[in-house]
């Protein structure tokens, strides 16, 4: 393990902070709540048997490791360098959502929690807690926006099956950003018997290191097993990024190994430049917003813009501070890509490798084959396939103009 | 030069009872009307609302003042003119802007500063400014002599205490009970015992609010406190009834609290 002070690997500081981002910007109310949960993350991390739950869990209820997989047709198909996928979409209820939730919870248990909330765009990362708060035998409230609610009904089902109460919220523009606002008043109101489950890199320390250190299991996996399988590193690691968890998982890891890239794939929605996407570095600026500094979609007078993207999970106008401190520093690369062309990679993918992926990495793929093309072959691409996309076909049917 | 808060409090300690303090949303409804007659109708000290898209610390009436007030074009900008119009009329009564970090910061926090003193602002309260991330904008502030206004609440401890009451200025705004703004008041003797101890600590009067609905409420709170806010209530009365509404409500509490007996402090 690398320990050079000044390591990408090392962050955050004391207060929070990667580099010019994080922080803890939350109401006076929270700072108690925040300054515990700090405390208590920092003795868990070190405690061989909050390790050894997590391990077990980990093991018997998600189903890790995940498997590395070599994509062989879409390897051929784009005629470049070897892909490899990371199936983090075999996971327990279909994402790498869970790894977190998992650690969260546990860790609401061993501080007394007796009341679990969580928010949710898409309704993955609301079913994951839901399912992980159902398995310990804690009552789960999810915040999720009135619009995403409606568009999401299978995902509401099974929040409800898992024993979960949905609030629909209806302030603001009723989307992810405004189930967070929701999550964090309902937390300002039951600070003492309440744990909030975040569900991304984001939000105040110690929430994006914390998350970062569940999801980086991902990344060690990955390492290991490519080490094992063509006995060297990949060339590049790519993720797709919404608040920034799966990707974050991923690249900390590889973060002191120089040779590899780590490439950030954003949702551009219907294209950057015509303002409706969800690509807050490459078409935010840097701001406050849900406890951290980080990039964000906003206007001229910091007020928050609505994100756009085809894919519910990336629907966030902000991105972790993690990555914005990578995106400056330029150890990681953020390219984007629209709805039109994750939509396209959905198709591939499920025709030539049988997967059907989530939209999200779908987003993720469609940079894979340009990436493909431009390192050339006998070279070693790793992405991280973090969802099933069993969850878009009604969306994606809907786009292709097909009646279900 | 003797801040507006320190001659208002004097004042205030004087007459031997506690201030009434009333939060307006900048640009809901004729804010400069109402702002202009706010001093006249009994508000000793006035919150003007920033408004936000995100505001995760205000409850139903507050948010929903906010996204009308961005929807008729309010912005951070417009808020220090109307703040600068009320001044030119009124040269006593402290005005204090209460928002959330993000426009401000993306305003700049040294640009905000120099203009929220030009526009005769006395303070800010800055909800997701904690302590911890409070220094830019309170060494933007204090070059122009102004102050940042620290929330205080049930949660803070003796501990905790000492984090608020370091670099705190005007003021402190106790937070009467865990939950957003207009969610209900906290009982009356813990709000009185959590004040004796905020205003020990850090030297500073205490102003206390979110919740407070009622003039009764207001009475209650204003025996054991220095000053009284009402926000959501005058927000929502402006809404339904228009300037004038608002306008009378504020009589009413302020005439409460007027008439509450102050305990001995």
């Amino acid at each position: 393990m690398n320990s050079r002070p000044n390591a990408f690997s090392q962050w955050p500081d004391a207060q929070g902070r990667f580099g010019d981002y994080g922080g803890r910007f939350v109401a006076e109310t929270l700072m108690p709540n925040i300054l515990r949960l700090e405390k208590a993350y920092e003795a868990a991390k070190s405690d061989p048997e909050f390790k050894a739950e997590l391990d077990e869990f980990a093991r018997d209820f998600v189903g890790r490791p995940s498997p590395l997989y070599f994509a062989e047709r879409l390897t051929e198909e784009f005629g470049g360098a070897d892909i490899w996928f990371k199936r983090d979409e075999l996971n327990h209820t279909g994402a790498h959502k869970i790894n977190n939730c998992l650690g969260q919870v546990l860790l609401a248990k061993r501080m007394g929690a007796t009341r679990i909330i969580a928010e949710t765009g898409a309704g993955q990362h609301g079913v994951a807690t839901a399912t992980v708060a159902a398995r310990f035998g804690l009552p789960c409230i999810v915040y999720m926006g009135a619009t995403d609610i409606e568009r999401q009904k299978p995902n509401v089902f099974r929040m409800k099956l898992l024993g979960a109460e949905v609030v629909p919220v209806t302030s603001g523009t009723g989307t992810l950003k405004d189930a967070m606002n929701e999550a964090l008043r309902d937390w300002v109101t039951h600070v003492k018997d309440t744990f909030y489950v975040i569900g991304t890199v984001a939000g105040p320390h110690p929430y994006p290191a914390m998350v970062r250190d569940f999801q980086s299991v991902i990344g060690r996996e990955a390492r290991a097993q490519m080490l094992d399988r063509i006995g060297k590193l990949p060339d590049a690691a790519v993720a797709c990024i919404g608040g920034g968890s799966n990707a974050m998982g991923l690249f900390h890891p590889f973060l002191e190994d120089e040779s590899v890239r780590l490439i950030g794939v954003e949702a551009a929605g219907k294209g950057i430049e015509t303002g409706e996407h969800a690509a807050s570095l490459n078409g935010g600026e840097p701001g406050i917003l849900h406890g951290n500094r980080t990039y964000l979609l906003q206007d001229a007078d910091g007020q928050i813009i609505d994100a756009h993207s085809i894919s519910a999970g990336l629907d966030y106008p902000g991105i972790g501070p993690e990555h914005a401190f990578l995106h400056d520093a330029g150890r990681a690369e953020y390219l984007s890509a629209t709805d039109e062309e994750a939509l396209e990679m959905f198709q591939l993918c499920a025709k030539l490798e049988g997967i059907i992926p989530a939209l999200e990495p779908a987003h993720a793929l469609a940079r894979v084959r340009d990436l493909a093309s431009e390192l050339g072959k006998g070279k070693t691409i790793l992405m991280n396939m973090c969802g099933r996309g069993d969850k878009d076909v009604f969306a994606v049917a809907e786009h292709l103009g097909v009646g279900l | 030069m003797t801040s507006r808060f320190t001659t208002t409090f004097a004042r205030l300690r004087a007459e031997n009872r506690a201030g009434f303090v009333a939060y307006v949303m900048a640009g809901d409804g004729d804010t400069e009307a109402l702002l202009d007659a706010l001093p006249g109708a009994g508000a000793d000290v006035i919150e003007l609302g920033l408004p936000f898209t995100d505001p995760m610390a205000d409850g139903a009436a507050i948010q929903e003042a906010g996204q009308r007030a961005l929807k008729g074009g309010m912005n951070t900008k417009k808020a220090l003119q109307l703040a600068r119009a009320f001044r030119a009329k009124h040269a006593d009564t402290p005005l204090v802007l209460m928002g959330y970090a993000n426009p401000i910061h993306h305003y700049g926090w040294a640009d905000f500063a120099t203009d929220a003193a030009a526009a005769g602002v006395d303070g800010i309260i800055c909800v997701d400014l904690p302590p911890e991330e409070d220094k830019p904008l309170r060494d933007a502030l204090a070059a122009h002599g102004l102050s940042v206004i620290r929330l205080a609440t049930p949660t803070t401890d003796d501990e905790r205490l000492k984090t608020v009451a370091e670099g705190s200025g005007g003021f402190v705004y106790y937070v009467s009970t865990t939950g957003v703004t207009g969610a209900g008041i906290g009982a009356a003797t813990d709000v009185s015992a959590a004040v004796a101890l905020v205003r020990k600590a850090t030297g500073l009067p205490v102003v206390v609010g979110f919740g407070v609905r009622t003039e009764e409420a207001a009475a209650e709170i204003a025996k054991g406190s220095d000053a009284v806010v009402v926000g959501s209530a005058i927000v929502s009365a402006n809404h339904d009834g228009g300037t004038q509404a608002a306008i009378d409500l504020v009589k009413r509490l302020s005439a409460a609290v007027r008439g509450a007996m102050r305990d001995a402090s």
